[in-house]
């Protein structure tokens, strides 16, 4: 664990990184955080200086998705400064330690990092039959998060399961995951979402924190603004093609070979929440919309339970059946519309037959 | 004072809502003009922003050419766009009309649902309309049957369409436009704006709904009864 005035720059030096590398490192970090040309210096120094701050990643229900990503980060340098960082600590997948060595490590750094470390939640627990559905070290998972939550600074919360539930929560939800604001209400959570999210994201995210000793500003969702302020659709490069009405109709038509707009095709880009049109992935390749496909809408809370990925109207569940709104709808419109037309042919036929009684009425005076 | 007027004022005007039908109305033709101005700039708006929003919500046929030279479904957006302020402000004057208009301008917006006589007023109009009795309740403005489906089925819907629409538009205008700032919230209620689309979508069928019974029964107002106009 080191000692207790151990700072990340010492870390990082005793990992054989070079000063210039360690620069680089900051400057690159401070760029993709949007940060200004002065920041990549107080990151150095803060990095320099400051007390390094514990990372513990645990893992609950979830497909490791997030550490994948999180381990395929651009730049090198930044994957290996914060593995370095992180893996010191506790995380089940990628750390050295196991059973009972690996669990006295969270203990030890509960006790001794006490409100100063920060919980890095991968996964999220699920709460029916007392948490049985997810055991961790012998115990229920949920028990683990909330034991490490108490003491811990922040929580981040990562990818959709973590955020929203993701697929582990989807109607039926037999074991009944729930996202962790659901089970930590007591301490500032950051909200990650993306099945998984970019990597560049959460690298820049940990470097943040861990430099600043604070969450970045949060959005209502409790989402990091700087990289979650923008739906997918306000940065895609097809944007041109929908404004024109310019649509993809069929994945094999020539629309679909110009590149044109994936809305038609249910493409969720308008209504998601993400960095993927900005950053793209696997080192600023490529991103889903730009590989031909519409955006699955992964960041977004309850993306696994809307029906078919490649309808533009979702189908509405609270009415009991799968339809969607066009058809619920005009099937109303319709009942409707014959109701009338039925009342206004009793109403003809009704002035037809009761003449007398009308020319009864209006010699009333009323 | 001013506040203390106003509230005295809605009072009354309350209580004439509630109170019983008279045949003595006073100036209806003009205090109905900016009623009848705000009915038509609306049902203009209402047209427009349902034809504009079913093309938004299905997507138009490709446009042929390049991307740089079409604007199609941008203009078809600034349409809808456009209406909906239209909608919005004339739904807000609306509002302020019916604060300092007549009592007929309330009743929009005002339900007595907790009197018997108003029940017993909509008992009366749905046995008018299940052709077991003649004659109207009242003689001016809405029936009490139609002043229930102008709450629940317009006022209500038209409210939501606003919130929803200026939550949607938001999301395009940025989390630092003051559409987001005072309409964001609705995210907090539906975290995922894919949901707000979708019942967006749906009160536009509610809407068609009303609009198709709320035609019918003037026309067929207009034919039964001598003196009521169309306008």
């Amino acid at each position: 664990m080191g000692g207790a005035t151990e700072t990340f720059y010492s870390v990082i030096r005793r990992q054989g990184m070079t000063r210039r590398s360690f620069h680089k490192f900051c400057s690159l970090t401070a760029a993709s955080l949007g940060l200004g040309p002065l920041a990549a210096s107080s990151i150095a120094n803060a990095l320099e200086t400051k007390p390094r701050l514990p990372v513990i990643w645990l893992h609950g229900l979830e497909c490791t998705c997030c550490s994948e990503s999180f381990i395929r980060s651009a730049h090198p340098l930044i994957k290996d400064a914060l593995l370095s960082m992180i893996s010191l600590d506790y995380d089940d997948t990628i750390m050295a330690a196991a059973g009972l060595q690996a669990e006295a490590i969270l203990e030890e750094t509960r006790a001794k990092y006490r409100g100063r470390y920060v919980l890095a939640v991968e996964g999220n627990p699920p709460l029916n039959e007392g948490g049985m559905f997810c055991i961790d070290g012998g115990k229920p998972f949920v028990e683990k998060l909330r034991s490490m939550a108490e003491e811990s600074m922040a929580i981040i919360a990562w990818g959709t399961c973590a955020s929203w539930g993701c697929v582990q929560a989807a109607k039926p939800n037999p074991t009944g995951a729930a996202p962790i604001d659901k089970v930590i209400t007591n301490k500032p959570i950051m909200k990650v979402p993306g099945c998984p999210p970019i990597a560049e994201v959460m690298s820049g995210l940990v470097t943040f924190i861990t430099t600043f000793g604070e969450l970045p500003e949060l959005d209502r969702q409790g989402r990091p603004s700087m990289f979650y302020s923008e739906r997918i659709h306000d940065k895609c490069y097809r944007r041109s093609h929908f404004d024109a009405g310019q649509f993809v109709e069929e994945w094999d038509d020539k629309y679909a070979r110009k590149g044109y707009c994936l809305y038609k095709m249910g493409c969720k880009g308008p209504t998601t929440y993400n960095a993927c049109s900005a950053l793209r992935w696997n080192g600023g390749v490529s991103f889903p919309i730009q590989s031909g496909h519409g955006c699955f809408g992964c960041s977004e809370d309850g993306f696994w339970d809307k029906g078919s990925f490649y309808d533009r109207l979702t189908t509405i569940k609270q009415f009991g059946i799968e339809e969607n709104a066009d058809q619920i709808g005009m099937a109303a419109a319709g009942v409707v519309g014959l109701t009338v037309a039925a009342h206004a042919a009793v109403t003809a036929v009704k002035r037809l037959t009761h003449k007398p009684d009308r020319a009864a009425h209006k010699s009333k005076p009323s | 004072m001013f506040g203390n007027d106003m509230l005295d004022r809605a009072r009354k005007l309350f209580a004439a809502v509630d109170a019983k039908p008279t045949e003595r109305s006073i100036g209806i033709a003009i205090s109905y003009a900016p009623v009848r101005l705000w009915h038509w700039v609306n049902a203009a708006a209402i047209l427009m922003l349902s034809l504009t929003g079913y093309v938004i919500g299905t997507g138009t046929p490709a446009m042929s050419g390049e991307a740089s030279g079409n604007f199609l479904f941008g203009y078809i957006r600034f349409a809808h766009f456009s209406a909906g302020y239209v909608l919005s402000i004339g739904f807000l004057l609306r509002i302020y009309w019916a604060l300092i208009g007549t009592a007929h301008a309330m009743q929009i917006f005002w339900v007595p649902l907790w009197r018997k006589c108003f029940w017993r007023e909509v008992y009366h109009e749905i046995r008018r309309y299940a052709f077991l009795t003649v004659e109207p309740e009242r003689r001016v403005g809405p029936n009490r049957l139609a002043q229930l489906a102008m709450f629940f089925m317009f006022t209500q819907t038209i409210t939501f369409m606003v919130v929803t629409g200026f939550a949607l538009y938001g999301q395009g205008a940025g989390t630092d436009s003051w559409q987001y700032k005072l309409f964001g919230w609705v995210f907090s209620i539906s975290p995922n704006s894919q949901d707000v689309h979708t019942w967006h979508h749906l009160g536009l069928w509610v809407i068609v709904t009303f609009a198709l019974v709320h035609i019918y029964a003037v026309v067929r107002e207009d034919s039964c009864r001598a003196g009521a106009s169309l306008l």
